[in-house]
């Protein structure tokens, strides 16, 4: 079936088996390998990518569902001044160790702020409740979206620009 | 303005991770992200029954289908002699199953197509007709001599694998003979998974031009896996690379071969061309690595003021269909025979049997350095049955019964060499800070108006970092490891290790490492593992062997670099090789500070102008067998509220106090007991893979064998102690376990303090509500 969809900003038109899950479609028809496979019961989020702005579990979404949306996986996320400040943020708090969780767990963590740009620890750890971390004991991630938090609003306060173009970030030119 | 020494020097310091930037981007590259030109896909056929006979395997659909390549079946393994592999437990293991499958989810049959999806159908198809056999799925069952002997192709015809036992029997039984008290308890250890997040698999890539065969695999031991391979398969061990790239968690899941990597590599060889293998969730908790299951007894002998005397423990050990334990090859039990923990027993006795059952094999070390979390488990908690029957507040009856500072080096009843410890610092320093006092009277009141609040401590021993050649071998290959270091002209530098590390951070730590030895700061090295082709040979990342061994080989051979280094010194400073003196950053010669020579420049002198006489280059290789093992302590303490009305336990605080020796990174040390502890909460809470009498696997994938989220997880606190290894180069221990090791008990006391008015002196693990509102009930609680 031939699907059209927008991924990280830029138009792309493919021809999918109508059984394809999105999931292997972003990692093996378009080489974005930071969309992780952990589990086959729904139950990891090393899937979770961005469809339409919320965060979705791409192992259990096929790609022909995906026809027409906009798609953003963890490969959108830096943008063109570099790392977005939850990237760094992890990055600083120490919220990764293997790794394999990291790029689901940085897109649950986008769709939370995008929603709750100052969510409590308890709103963070019910956002990311979808994610299965099984290294960090996720006290680091909790820390880490917490300061992304803080780093996006300060951003805010002083260039309101700067913010702008983070929520932008989903949403750049097309090709 | 110029950086103090002391700051320059990254030793001890929380320097941000070097592996982190691909991996925030998604370009971290583990296993499934490697795709080489024209790969095909494998799909495995396993065995719906626990226990049958094989009447026949039909493969014809299969080959008919879409895309197909090959399949492969058991007899076609037996045709190559290869239907068997080798354990490291030394028993033997099916690659995929002739004759009779033993346990459900058993490999029978492999598909090779050329997707993934094609292979997956075709697996459907390939028609195997079983007989159904009776199951023994209870492991004490299976010892009866009467139960139905499972491994036909066994001389010994009974399911007993192994019996082991460590300490000395006469002496023990005289101290229980006379001893004033006397508790004993059962506990059972359930059977656990690691479910490291990227779930097993490989890529093999046999090239028959060159005869080479390339295998990326999800591998904590790259080396030990090309030396296995090389013996089974008999291709010569130079022609085999194993590359082992970014490991997505491993906690012992990595550490054994699994069948389907045999059928990859056999596919690649049969059809010269990549064939990958990922398996899924499910095949992983059903077939791959469990870990526990040991059903174990203990008995303490003590006076009446709870002073320990002895120890005796028996125990089960479930390993399932085949003995494929991971532990070093002289210890069945692995290093369980740690069972006295942090307290001076006089004497101990301890056996383990092993037995088999229609259940996956396996045995592994799930985030443990070989059963001494069954072992931390066992007599942490048998410690507060033995407070319990004497009356003795649990936090003052382990500091009666500790091994003293001044006793160190320990020597144990049952022969291990505790390198150092000060478990009452670290107990002190945890009560304190949790504020222990406040904390029982505030229970003391609860329990006046009948609330259920419950305190648990474990102040556990380790014995991690196997570990010397004298005693530790995997399959005769002894367990030292490696580090290689090479300076470039410029002073940058490229460190390969033998180990393999799947988040604990080695890119960082060992350049932490080998930037403080040479005076260098952590952006100058570049640590590269997991690549048997270019790393120096070693035994691997598990059993939290990394630091004692590869960490002391890091340091080691920077030593052995600066060795050389001070030579190039003299020659630059044209001074006396005896009057060069080197300050942590730099060489100059005595009384001379003003003028220096750094190991950049020595690194430029290396090739450019070298002492005559000298060999050029500035690099080396150290391969370093420790004398001596490590023993991390701890001491954790966790406070637990219950709801009378549904069960349910909440875990209001924890705290871990732990003391793993000299710290190369806190930051990273504080994130693995974070995990660690994650991981000993779910196993207290809610993991266990039940079976079914008839061998169904009851808990296959995450939806039935439960993984904490981070709402299920409690905050975590953390506090450390510092007593260096006198042993190792750098005086670290390795902490990557301790959590994990440690907290069971931790949780379990809790529970059982809470619930101790009522009576209750044990259950066990996991805690599900539901079974403590049962127990709640058994004991009048209504409501
Ligand atoms: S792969 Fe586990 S939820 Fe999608
Ligand atoms: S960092 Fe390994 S699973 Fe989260």
């Amino acid at each position: 079936m031939k699907i059209q969809l927008r991924i990280n900003g830029r138009t792309k038109e493919s021809d999918v088996e109508p059984r394809k899950l999105l999931a292997y479609y972003l990692r093996e028809d378009l080489g974005l390998t930071g969309t992780h496979i952990g589990c086959d019961t729904t139950n990891c989020g090393a899937c979770t990518v961005l469809l339409d702005g919320k965060a979705v579990k791409s192992c259990t979404v096929l790609a022909v569902q995906a026809d027409g949306c906009d798609v953003m996986t963890v490969e959108g996320l830096e943008g063109e001044d570099g790392l977005h400040p939850l990237q760094t943020a992890f990055w600083e708090e120490h919220g990764l160790q293997c790794g394999y969780c990291t790029p689901g767990v940085l897109m649950s963590g986008y769709a939370l702020l995008q929603s709750n740009p100052q969510p409590s620890e308890a709103e963070i750890r019910s956002g990311i409740s979808g994610n299965v971390c099984r290294c960090t004991g996720y006290v680091n991630i909790v820390k880490a979206i917490r300061s992304a938090s803080a780093k996006l609003a300060g951003a805010a306060d002083d260039t309101p620009s700067e913010s702008a173009k983070e929520v932008a970030a989903s949403g750049k030119k097309s090709d | 303005m110029a950086k103090s020494q002391t700051e320059l020097r990254p030793l001890g310091k929380s320097v941000g991770r070097k592996e982190d930037p691909r991996f925030i981007r998604g370009m971290g590259r583990y296993i499934d992200d490697i795709v080489l030109p024209g790969m095909l896909y494998m799909s495995l056929v396993r065995s719906p029954y626990a226990h049958a006979r094989i009447k026949h395997v039909d493969p014809s659909a299969a080959l008919e289908a879409p895309g197909v390549k090959l399949v492969i079946t058991g007899e076609d393994l037996a045709a190559m002699d290869l239907a068997w592999m080798p354990t490291m437990a030394g028993d033997k293991q099916m690659v995929l199953a002739t004759g009779k499958v033993l346990y459900q989810y058993q490999e029978v049959a492999a598909v090779i197509a050329e997707s993934r999806e094609q292979a997956e159908d075709a697996a459907q198809l390939v028609d195997v007709e079983y007989e159904p056999l009776p199951a023994v799925v209870d492991p004490i069952q299976s010892l009866d001599p009467d139960a139905p002997v499972l491994r036909e192709d066994r001389e010994k015809k009974s399911n007993h694998i192994f019996h082991w036992e460590a300490g000395d029997k006469e002496a023990t039984e005289e101290l229980f003979r006379n001893a004033p008290v006397v508790v004993k308890q059962n506990v059972r250890f359930p059977r656990v998974h690691p479910s490291p997040l990227e779930p097993c698999g490989c890529v093999a890539d046999y090239q028959s031009s060159t005869g080479k065969l390339t295998w990326y695999v999800t591998s904590q031991a790259p080396h030990a896996h090309r030396t296995v391979l090389s013996m089974v398969s008999g291709l010569p061990e130079h022609q085999i690379r194993v590359i082992s790239p970014d490991v997505g968690g491993g906690f012992g899941n990595k550490v054994p071969v699994y069948p389907g990597y045999v059928c990859a590599i056999v596919a690649s060889l049969k059809l010269g061309r990549p064939v990958k293998w990922i398996e899924s969730r499910t095949e992983n908790i059903s077939s791959t690595g469990f870990a526990r299951d040991y059903h174990m007894t203990a008995e303490i002998a003590a006076e009446e003021d709870g002073r320990v005397l002895a120890l005796r423990v028996k125990t089960i050990a479930d390993h399932g269909a085949f003995d494929a334990a991971a532990d070093p090859s002289k210890f069945p039990a692995g290093l369980f025979s740690i069972v006295t923990g942090s307290y001076d027993f006089k004497e101990s006795f301890v056996e383990v049997d092993g037995a088999y059952t229609n259940k996956a094999p396996g045995g592994i070390a799930y985030r443990c350095s070989f059963r001494v979390t069954e072992a931390a488990y066992l007599i942490e908690r048998v410690m507060d049955v033995l407070a319990r029957r004497v009356g003795v507040d649990p936090a003052e009856l382990r500091k009666r019964d500790f091994i003293r500072k001044e006793q160190f080096p320990y020597q144990s009843p049952t022969g291990w060499t505790y390198d150092s410890g000060d478990y009452e610092k670290t107990l002190d320093l945890a009560l304190e800070k949790i504020g222990y006092e406040e904390l029982r009277k505030e229970q003391a009141e609860k329990r006046a108006r009948g609330e259920l609040m419950g305190i648990g401590i474990s102040t556990f021993t380790e014995v991690v970092g196997a570990g010397p050649s004298h005693t530790f071998d995997i399959m005769g290959i002894k367990m030292f490891d490696s580090a290689q270091i090479r300076l470039h002209p410029t002073g940058k530098v490229l460190a390969r290790l033998g180990v393999r590390h799947q988040g604990q951070g080695h890119e960082t730590t060992f350049a932490q490492i080998i930037a403080e030895e040479l005076g260098l700061s952590t952006e100058d090295v570049l640590i590269e593992e997991g690549d048997t082709d270019t790393a120096p040979y070693g035994l691997g990342t598990y059993a939290s062997r990394s630091t004692p061994t590869a960490g002391g080989a890091a340091a080691l051979c920077g030593r052995r670099i600066r060795d050389k280094a001070k030579k190039i010194a003299s020659h630059l400073l044209e001074a006396g090789e005896d009057d060069v003196v080197w300050d942590g950053v730099s060489f100059s010669a005595k009384g001379l500070p003003d003028k220096s020579v750094t190991m950049k420049d020595i690194a430029f002198a290396a090739y450019t102008n070298v002492p005559e006489g000298m060999e050029p280059g500035l690099e080396a290789t150290y391969y370093y067998d420790p004398p001596n093992l490590t023993f991390p302590h701890g001491a954790y303490i966790a406070v637990v509220d219950i709801d009378k009305g549904t069960g349910a336990v909440k875990v209001r605080r924890f705290l871990a106090v732990d003391d793993c020796g000299n710290v190369i990174n806190p930051m990273i040390v504080d994130g693995q007991v974070h995990g660690g502890l994650t991981e000993g909460f779910a196993i207290a809470f809610m993991q266990d893979i039940p079976f079914d009498e008839d061998g169904n696997c009851l808990a296959p994938n995450w939806m039935d064998y439960l993984v904490p989220t981070a709402l299920d997880t409690p905050h975590w606190e953390t506090d450390r102690t510092v007593t260096p290894s006198p042993h190792h180069p750098i005086g670290a221990k390795g902490v990557g376990e301790s959590p994990n090791v440690g907290s069971p008990a931790a949780f379990v006391n809790a529970v059982v303090d809470a619930l101790a008015p009522l009576g209750v002196e044990h259950i066990d693990m996991p805690i599900f509500p539901w079974k403590v509102w049962e127990v709640l009930r058994e004991h009048g609680v209504n409501k």
